[in-house]
């Protein structure tokens, strides 16, 4: 679905943002990206989006190049740090969107959107202006509006970073579920290693200077995954593995939670 | 929900005292202005006292509001065009960094030479003395436009450009859909300032134009009362030309406040 080949990120002052780094995702995955800050996480997620070009190697969507990202029946979707909605526009107009840039009906694309909304909980705000909204919901409305065109493939950069522990935990459990019910493939980024191993299938470990792939791990615990499984001897193991390798891939103790 | 009858009086409060304040203290000023030519003795072609404005406004009413009429006219039509070519000139340095650092130098001279040193040349050269008055309006009131509207389309949230570019949007739809709308707050900021420009552009026009007879405007009324010592035609011509430029400017605040009072921030507080 999504293969990057040997794909690094230099700039022009010589700063070089990622390494080199192989990363394949296959169908219906849930991978994340750990690691701490400035370790390339969100450079190779951009990478994955199309936004930036690698300044080596190469990346594939579907077997093919950029071009193919917007083809139909073969989308890809980004859920930012922030929610990135449209101030002036209301919440439906907002996760409506993607379709009507992609010149969908109206009535299809009105149709989506409360779905979409309504997935997500927020059918009863879909006529209200963002700032009406909390921090939390607005989040939601961004994930509405990337899941509004059924993409094959979400790509999300800390969706959750700025919202607090409580919120956080919600909206990883209802993520979790929309990802199994809709058979998503994801790609999320977090510096949150009990998050990672909340969500993820796999867990892509990164560190900096240069970012860098250290390793990948498997996360094998069975889905449905819920509040259970985070008293689970196996999740704290998995935190504390995980944790030892950040660690230990950036140079020093105690640089990831 | 017990603080929501408070903070609503307050904010009427705070609406009422933001017209009463000024009001008092132009009813003060001008009982004070009355009283001291009154008890000075102060003659009417040294300075005229408030009520002896408000006749010379009453009697000379048909010569001084069909002056503000022309005078007006010139305005809002340099205004208009201000508006029109502003945005499109905007619109074009948008698209092109090339145009933009070729071409903003010159609005920036143009802006930066006294409207005074300019409008006897385009006085000479424009045939039509209107078309000529307007002309230098324009020129005193476009560059807020120009510069705030600029400013507004490239200060667009770089989060929804990449969401954009991860839609594959198009660049037209990213200026109709994000540029233009994430503008308006940098319009409507420039379109006070030039609403204001555009009448100041339209006096001195007038004054440098110096035209008289049928379509003379505040500015002409102005200089011949000067010349005539008809001080209280001439406090009365400049106090309908300062009620204009307050009433633009109201007029701007509030074309602003319909257009951002359910998003923006800045008219969110304001109206808090």
């Amino acid at each position: 679905m999504l293969d990057i080949v040997a794909a690094g990120k230099s700039y022009r002052a010589g700063i070089e943002a990622l390494a080199p780094v192989d990363l394949r995702v296959e169908r219906g995955e849930f991978v994340t990206l750990l690691g701490p800050s400035g370790c390339g996480k969100t450079t190779l997620l951009n990478l994955a989006a199309a936004l930036i070009e690698p300044s080596s190697g190469s990346v594939h969507w579907w077997g093919g190049d950029h071009a193919s990202t917007g083809a139909q029946g073969r989308r890809l979707a980004m859920v930012f740090q922030s929610p990135t909605l449209m101030p002036w526009a209301r919440i439906d107009t907002n996760v409506r969107l993607p379709l009507d840039l992609a010149g969908v009906l109206r009535a299809e694309a009105d149709d989506a959107a409360r779905d979409a909304l309504a997935l997500v909980g927020l059918a009863d705000a879909a006529h209200q202006l963002p700032r009406e909204l909390s921090g939390g919901m607005q989040m939601r409305a961004s994930i509405a509006r990337a899941l509004v065109t059924s993409p094959d493939l979400l790509l999300m950069d800390e969706p959750f970073g700025a919202l607090d522990e409580f919120t956080r935990q919600r909206l990883d459990a209802e993520l979790l579920s929309m990802w199994s019910a809709r058979a998503l493939t994801i790609v999320f980024v977090t510096h949150s290693i009990v998050e990672a191993v909340f969500l993820s299938t796999r867990v892509v470990v990164m560190a900096a200077r240069p970012g860098r792939i250290v390793t990948q791990v498997d996360i094998d615990e069975p889905f449905p995954r819920g509040d259970d499984y985070r008293l689970k001897a196996a999740f704290a193991e998995r935190c504390v593995q995980l944790s030892r390798m950040v660690a230990e891939a950036s140079g020093a103790a105690g640089t990831a939670r | 929900m017990s603080a929501q009858p408070v903070a609503s009086g307050t904010a009427k409060h705070g609406r009422l005292l933001r017209f009463a304040a000024p009001v008092l203290i132009a009813i003060v000023a001008l009982a004070l202005w009355q009283s001291l030519v009154v008890a000075y003795d102060v003659p009417a072609y040294l300075v005229p006292s408030p009520l002896r404005v408000l006749r010379a406004l009453i009697e000379d009413r048909v010569l001084l509001f069909d002056s503000l009429a022309v005078t007006l006219g010139v305005a809002l039509s340099a205004l208009a065009i201000s508006v029109m070519a502003g945005v499109a000139i905007a619109l074009v340095f948008v698209r092109s960094r090339w145009i933009e650092m070729s071409l903003f130098p010159y609005a920036v001279v143009l802006q930066v030479t006294p409207i005074v040193a300019i409008a006897p040349l385009i006085i000479i050269w424009v045939r039509d003395t209107h078309t000529a008055l307007v002309l230098c309006a324009v020129v005193v009131a476009i560059f807020p436009i120009i510069s705030n509207t600029t400013l507004g389309l490239r200060s667009v949230d770089p989060g929804l450009l990449n969401l954009f570019r991860v839609c594959r949007a198009t660049r037209t739809q990213i200026l109709l859909r994000v540029r233009i709308p994430s503008a308006l707050p940098y319009f409507f900021g420039g379109l006070r300032i030039a609403s204001g420009l555009a009448l100041i552009g339209a006096v001195v026009a007038e004054f440098v134009a110096g035209t008289g007879g049928q379509g003379a405007g505040l500015a002409y009324q102005i200089l011949l009362a000067g010349i005539q010592l008809n001080i209280p035609r001439l406090f009365a011509a400049l106090l309908l030309i300062t009620a204009s430029g307050v009433a633009l400017f109201g007029l701007t605040v509030w074309l602003s406040h319909f257009a951002l009072s359910r998003w923006h921030d800045s008219e969110i507080s304001a109206s808090d």
